[in-house]
């Protein structure tokens, strides 16, 4: 129980620091130990294939993809444009409406029993198969079809035009 | 392993991913760099992920991981194409600050 508590106190601090750091390569850091904090938030969970999907995914392909744009920009601390601080104080502002809203709204709900693994298999990959190749197959080629169509457009995208229009 | 996370209730899971979710938003509202605003929108799906993961958890059906499987291939695509746009952006404007880009504004 505590261990949780201990963990999400460290992913609301690490989320925080991602939005304030000023360099944008401290808050891609920032960003990948809080997505840590997630996988260890998947593992107190039971959910074995999804924390080392997360791991992998975010951690690696999409951290490293942020790591090489920002070099590729050659970003430092003096680019970062900056809002001025009315704008920032009412975003705040805002975020926190938001906080107050969802809480309070959550009070109305009965407090739920403790969370409890039901069935310890449910997370793990054999499970996880069985159902997305059964329950979930047309989703799952739909979804490299979706990859397939992201690749070609970044790829697209990314090339330079040798005659400007 | 399984009984540390015994008894949590699952308001706690929601207030938290709740409070991650905003973070994200104050993130969004808050910041000019394109990239730090691409972070922010990860952090929001990432909380929604730990949501219905919880919840599939709880009720005891897997449907919910698989869910949270597609929601992850789905941000691997945004990201890659929205970095490619962002680095198309910086070719033609020199800059990173989405101010810049109001010729749509009304």
């Amino acid at each position: 129980m505590t261990v949780f508590y201990f963990v999400a106190f460290l992913s609301l601090f690490f989320a925080i620091m991602t939005i304030i750091s000023k360099n944008p390569v401290h808050s891609v850091l920032y960003l990948v130990v809080t997505f840590f904090t997630f996988s260890i938030h998947y593992i107190l969970l039971n959910a074995q294939f999804l924390a080392v999907v997360n791991f992998i995914v975010y951690m690696g392909a999409i951290m490293v993809l942020f790591l090489f744009v920002l070099m590729l920009l050659n970003m430092n601390k003096d680019s970062e444009p900056l809002k001025s601080v009315f704008v920032k104080v009412m975003g705040v502002i805002a975020g926190m409406c938001l906080v107050v809203t969802l809480a309070a709204s959550f009070k109305f709900l009965k407090t739920s029993a403790p969370l409890e693994v039901i069935d310890p298999e449910i997370g793990l990959v054999k499970n996880l198969g069985r159902v997305l190749f059964k329950e979930f197959l047309l989703p799952f080629e739909l979804s490299s079809l979706l990859l397939l169509t992201a690749m070609v457009g970044a790829v697209l995208l990314g090339k330079k035009d040798k005659k400007k229009i | 392993m399984f009984e540390s996370i015994q008894s949590v209730p699952l308001n706690h899971y929601i207030l938290f991913c709740s409070l991650i979710f905003s973070i994200g938003v104050i993130g969004v509202l808050i910041r000019r760099n394109v990239i730090v605003i691409m972070m922010s929108i990860e952090l929001m799906l990432n909380s929604v992920n730990l949501l219905l993961v919880a919840f599939s958890v709880f009720h005891g059906d897997s449907s919910g991981q698989v869910f949270v499987f597609f929601v992850m291939a789905l941000a691997a695509a945004e990201v890659a194409v929205g970095l490619a746009i962002i680095m198309m952006v910086y070719r033609n404007t020199r800059s990173i600050d989405i101010d810049i880009l109001n010729k749509l504004r009304w």
